[in-house]
């Protein structure tokens, strides 16, 4: 019944408009045209104006109005480094454009008014002038060119993958000071995360206690190993599925983006990180965050925005601020679900990750479904130790390197850890001295750990992998 | 007559140039013999141009139409849209309690179909298309186009595109709904969506329909630019229209053939089993075989023809306002020369900037440093043309009839829309706000509705040239004002929004906290949006009644302009000039010369004025 009216009311409407119009044309034909197309323009040319005060007050009035809920410009900070950096730009770009939309915005609509036409007003014969052409191709030249070399500079540091001489790790160190944690001053030191986008989640896998991510194989996927683990890798031993995102503060942090269908993007919006997921090729990204979820919890909690319910029906409910999270997105249109990709992401403490991979390291996948099945290739049941199977697959990996290649130098390591002889990826190599005895240590436990509550046969907890959300 | 003054006394040599023994068979006239030939199959290009304007309103209508659907839904997710169901059957799903909401599915779809029928459909065939065809031969003293059969084949290309997009909404499956850019594997995979089961195919099917018809159309206007002028045109006295439509004509000839080949590889991969663009593939519970290719390969591909199709899209509108302009403010237009060779430095520069839209794509950082600095160097042509339209105001007279308006309140959304663009071609802003809704509110400010100004001032201009009658004045003031105040109320909200990291092409704001506190600006922007569109109706009853009921023309050149389509008679048959062709004299902006209000194209140089000419030059 109400769109009925609705309907009804706008087709009023149209007639009444109709008939104005036609009335306004008679009434110009009696007038004579000529007197009342000058009075039409006398009346436009001042709407003109009105509009460009409207306008130009209505712009500036609703960014103050929406100051806060931008990223940046109020409570809602930027949590890492080169996110301040671009904002730097982005500030940058907002003043010389600011003044280029003032100022022509002020000439368009004055010229528009006080060149009306009027009785007895002739045109001038204006069709060209050199020098102000000149000087306007030259004035945006400049400023273009300070806006690209300012541009390329953030880019190109922003978009930095890690260096050679970076070593991906799990547990970080914990003396780290205020200072650099504030700064994102890192100490030669990265956490590698992986992302898998599927539709329609994100399947978010920790490197475990080695910091090493597993090889993965997209023909393995199935409705158990979502990511396609391939377990003949020694790295897959210890990789933890994450339903949510946990980084150290100060912490840098590279993300191995991936997708296993259509392509998705990466897109945490506090951080100003984007990448997109495509299938069959990694991408990356790599970001600091210098704000723990607490400490941004704490500073808008002083901002009266976030001083009320987070459920608006449950007066009695937490407040927004308290209710705070990152939130990881998906930002390429990927299926029907695209919009529900979420995650939510956790910057704690170095002290408060390292406890929590201490805490959940033996929640990996195979620790809990593979180990001692029959597609576990590390231990036959009841045979091996973790260590021990390690240590055989190193040595075969080693040999039938040895007959491919001689000159294979990387055999000094005691332990004959399986990282040094996995050679998919450069990167591995140089971490084997440091992370060598942090897996002993942890395997130990794990073994420990597992022996002692008595799981044998893959009927651990079961990794929390959040499915297919529709 | 006064026109042809010029003509019979000054210059007589040109008679037998200009005598093209067109009246010798006027009575065969093949071309409008009968209702068919006329009105149907017609080769004559006013009536194509009639044609290609009216289903480009046709389809602005669906297109608009969709986007209030999918915005109901964003802006008000709560409210019942069961009564919806009689139109759009399944797609809206019911609650338990009864209550209707778009399903996710088919907001997907109108979201696509919004983008693509707005894209191709109205700011590219019937924006380009229809001025192209009215004004190429008017103005440049043409009888036609160089070949009229290519050209109704032009327009019947694109209705057979238009039928088969129209057909795609009603499949089963859905219209495809993978965005209007159609990235695989999302495109090329029924499994991964459902609109790219039989929705995608019959998508592609009809953009290649759709690029035979600019091809025909594009081959055609270069053809005629390049040989039809009439005598004494020579390509500096030119209209900046035709400039804008001829730099548009190449620019679609060399860019739409490279969408066919990409969309031709997506076939492939969909039929034949090619991986061009899929490669690791796990999905509906399968791994595919194949192996290899790259989804980026697409994106270069798409986007080679998508940027200089946001081109093609704005320099018609370009052209238009400049022309519109320069004629109401009875000014030369400011910098003619800067004018043309910022449009060909526009059209230059758009081919070498489409990873532009790719810098978050995954493709190597280092290359978005070159594809940096060519985008923003675009800014600079695009400043000169702004500061030379803000000039041609200047000590002018100007008469603000609607065409007038929208020609200036292009230039506002122009400056708005391009302003953002500086942001959005760096690539270091591009990480937060790509694939946002500041992404949205730029190109639709900058491309749509901008785009929507040009052909609002053109048809407002050129309508009683079509028709032999004027459209509403009050009327056309009304949806000026309320296109002009509604389109930044719809779109200037979403810079915040975007600003706050919110992705575009999100169903609900309700998932993310981030993006929560924009439910009422949603429901705002929304309640814009069905207010501007309603100011569309009333330009969509002015079109029609002024068709039927109009104010008549009562003279040649009602505008008192330069150019030569107002020298043809007002209801111009075919061969638009009965007798012989006009020669042409002078540019096409004599405005307020030497005291007098104008100098059509067609009156001979005095030698006063030579002399002067001369003098001013060295």
């Amino acid at each position: 019944m109400m769109y009925i009216l609705g309907f009804l009311i706008a087709v009023l409407l149209v007639v009444v408009f109709v008939q104005i119009g036609k009335i306004n044309e008679i009434v110009a034909r009696l007038r004579g045209q000529e007197v009342a197309d000058r009075d039409g323009d006398e009346i436009s040319a001042k709407l003109m104006v009105v509009f460009m005060v409207l306008f130009l007050v209505g712009s500036t009035a609703s960014a103050i109005f929406y100051k806060d809920s931008m990223l940046g410009y109020g409570p809602l900070e930027l949590a890492t480094p080169h996110a301040l950096a671009i904002q730097g730009l982005i500030n940058t770009t907002i003043f010389f454009t600011g003044i280029v939309f003032i100022v022509t915005h002020i000439a368009l609509f004055l010229f528009a008014y006080k060149y009306r036409r009027k009785e007895g007003r002739v045109a001038k014969f204006i069709d060209d002038n050199h020098t102000l052409e000149i000087i306007w191709t030259a004035i945006p030249a400049v400023v273009m060119a300070i806006l690209v070399t300012m541009g390329l500079y953030v880019w190109n540091n922003t978009m930095a993958d890690v260096g050679e001489e970076e070593k991906p790790i799990a547990f970080v160190s914990t003396d780290m000071s205020e200072e650099d944690i504030k700064e994102g001053v890192g100490d030669n030191t990265y956490l590698e995360i992986e992302a898998t986008g599927m539709q329609f989640a994100w399947i978010l896998r920790h490197p475990g206690p080695d910091g090493l991510i597993g090889e993965k194989n997209y023909k393995m996927i199935d409705a158990e190993n979502q990511l396609g683990q391939d377990f003949s890798d020694a790295k897959n031993i210890d990789d933890i599925i994450l339903d949510e995102l946990v980084l150290p503060v100060g912490q840098k942090v590279r993300v191995r983006i991936t997708s296993r269908d259509v392509l998705h993007n990466f897109a945490i919006p506090h951080f100003f990180v984007k990448m997109d997921a495509v299938p069959g090729m990694p991408t990356y990204f790599v970001f600091t965050p210098t704000i723990t979820t607490e400490q941004y919890r704490e500073n808008l909690s002083s901002h009266p925005d976030w001083q009320v319910p987070a459920d608006a029906t449950d007066p009695d409910s937490k407040m927004r601020w308290e209710e705070f999270n990152y939130e990881l997105a998906c930002a390429e249109l990927c299926g029907r679900s695209h919009y529900s990709m979420r995650k939510i992401v956790k910057v704690v403490s170095r002290e408060e990750y390292n406890q929590w991979l201490k805490d959940n390291m033996d929640k990996s996948y195979y620790l809990n479904n593979i180990r001692g099945t029959e597609d576990d290739q590390f231990i036959e049941y009841g045979k091996l130790t973790i260590e021990e199977k390690i240590e055989e697959y190193a040595k075969e990996k080693e040999a039938a390197e040895k007959t491919e290649e001689a000159s294979d130098t990387s055999s000094d390591e005691e332990t004959g850890d399986a990282d040094t002889s996995s050679t998919d990826e450069g990167e591995d190599a140089s971490s084997t001295t440091n992370t060598g005895d942090v897996i002993d240590e942890v395997i130990e436990d794990v073994n420990n750990a597992i022996e002692g509550s008595g799981v044998t046969e893959g009927t651990g907890t079961e990794v929390p992998v959040d499915t297919i959300n529709r | 007559m006064a026109d042809n003054k010029g003509l019979l006394v000054d210059e007589q040599e040109f008679a037998d140039y200009l005598d093209d023994g067109f009246h010798d068979h006027h009575h065969g006239d093949k071309y409008q013999t009968n209702f068919i030939t006329h009105y149907i199959f017609s080769q004559d290009h006013k009536m194509i141009a009639k044609q290609f304007l009216i289903t480009g309103i046709f389809w602005g209508i669906m297109g608009g139409l969709m986007s209030l659907v999918f915005r109901l839904q964003l802006g008000f997710p709560e409210a019942d849209m069961a009564w919806l169901k009689p139109i759009l059957g399944k797609w809206i799903t019911l609650t338990d309690t009864g209550v209707g909401s778009l399903d996710p599915q088919f907001y997907y779809a109108l979201v696509t179909m919004h983008g693509t029928v707005l894209v191709f459909f109205v700011l590219t065939a019937g924006l380009s298309g229809t001025f192209s065809n009215l004004l190429i031969p008017l103005q440049l003293g043409a009888r036609d186009m160089a070949s009229p059969l290519l050209n109704m084949m032009s327009y019947w290309f694109f209705f057979l595109s238009g039928m088969i997009m129209f057909f795609s909404l009603f499949l089963n499956t859905g219209p495809f709904s993978g965005g209007w850019t159609a990235y695989p594997p999302l495109s090329a995979l029924p499994q991964a969506s459902s609109g790219s089961a039989g929705g995608m195919t019959m998508w592609t099917l009809s953009l290649v329909f759709f690029v035979v018809s600019v091809l025909l159309g594009g081959i055609n206007y270069i053809t005629t630019v390049l040989n039809l002028r009439t005598k004494g045109m020579s390509l500096w006295r030119m209209p900046l229209t035709i400039w804008a439509f001829f730099v548009t004509a190449i620019l679609g000839l060399l860019s739409f053939p490279v969408l066919v080949s990409g969309l031709l590889l997506v076939l492939c991969d969909r039929g034949l089993g090619t991986s061009f663009y899929l490669n690791e593939i796990y999905v509906g519970g399968q791994a595919l075989e194949q192996v290899g290719g790259s989804p980026i390969l697409y994106q270069h591909l798409f986007w080679f023809l998508g940027h200089p199709e946001v081109y093609i899209i704005i320099l018609p509108a370009m052209g238009l306002v400049s022309e519109v302009m320069s004629v109401n403010a009875r000014k030369p237009i400011f910098g003619y020369k800067a004018m043309v060779y910022s449009i060909m430095a526009i059209g230059f520069l758009s081919f070498i900037v489409w990873a532009h839209h790719m810098f978050m794509s995954g493709v190597n950082p280092f290359i978005s440093n070159i594809f940096v600095i060519f985008t923003l160097i675009i800014a600079v042509p695009s400043a000169v043309k702004v500061f030379n339209w803000i000039t041609t105001l200047y000590e002018g007279n100007i008469r603000f009839t609607p065409g007038m308006m929208f020609a200036i309140g292009f230039v506002s959304l122009f400056i708005s829309g391009g302003l953002t663009g500086i942001f959005l071609g760096n690539s270091s802003i591009d990480v937060p706000m790509h694939d946002t809704y500041f992404v949205v509110a730029h190109f639709h400010i900058v491309m749509g509705v901008a785009a929507f100004f040009g052909m609002f001032a053109g048809v407002y201009h050129w309508f009683p040239k079509m028709y032999g009658r004027f459209m509403n004045d009050t009327l056309g003031k009304l949806h000026f004002w309320g296109t002009m105040a509604g389109a930044y109320l719809v779109f200037w909200p979403m810079h915040y929004i975007g600003m706050a990291g919110v992705p575009r092409r999100y169903y609900s704001f309700t998932t993310f906290d981030f993006s929560a506190p924009f439910v009422g600006t949603n429901q705002f922007i929304t309640i814009a949006a069905i207010i501007t569109f309603g100011f569309q109706i009333i330009f969509i009853v002015n079109f029609f009644y002024s068709i039927f009921k109009g104010r008549k023309v009562t003279e040649k050149n009602p505008y008192k302009a330069t150019t030569l389509e107002w020298t043809t008679p007002i209801n111009a048959g075919h061969g638009n000039w009965p007798g012989h062709l006009p020669a042409v004299h002078r540019w096409a902006y004599d405005y307020g010369k030497d005291g007098r209000d104008f100098i059509p194209q067609i009156e001979p140089v005095t030698e006063a004025e030579k002399e002067r000419d001369l003098a001013r030059v060295h």
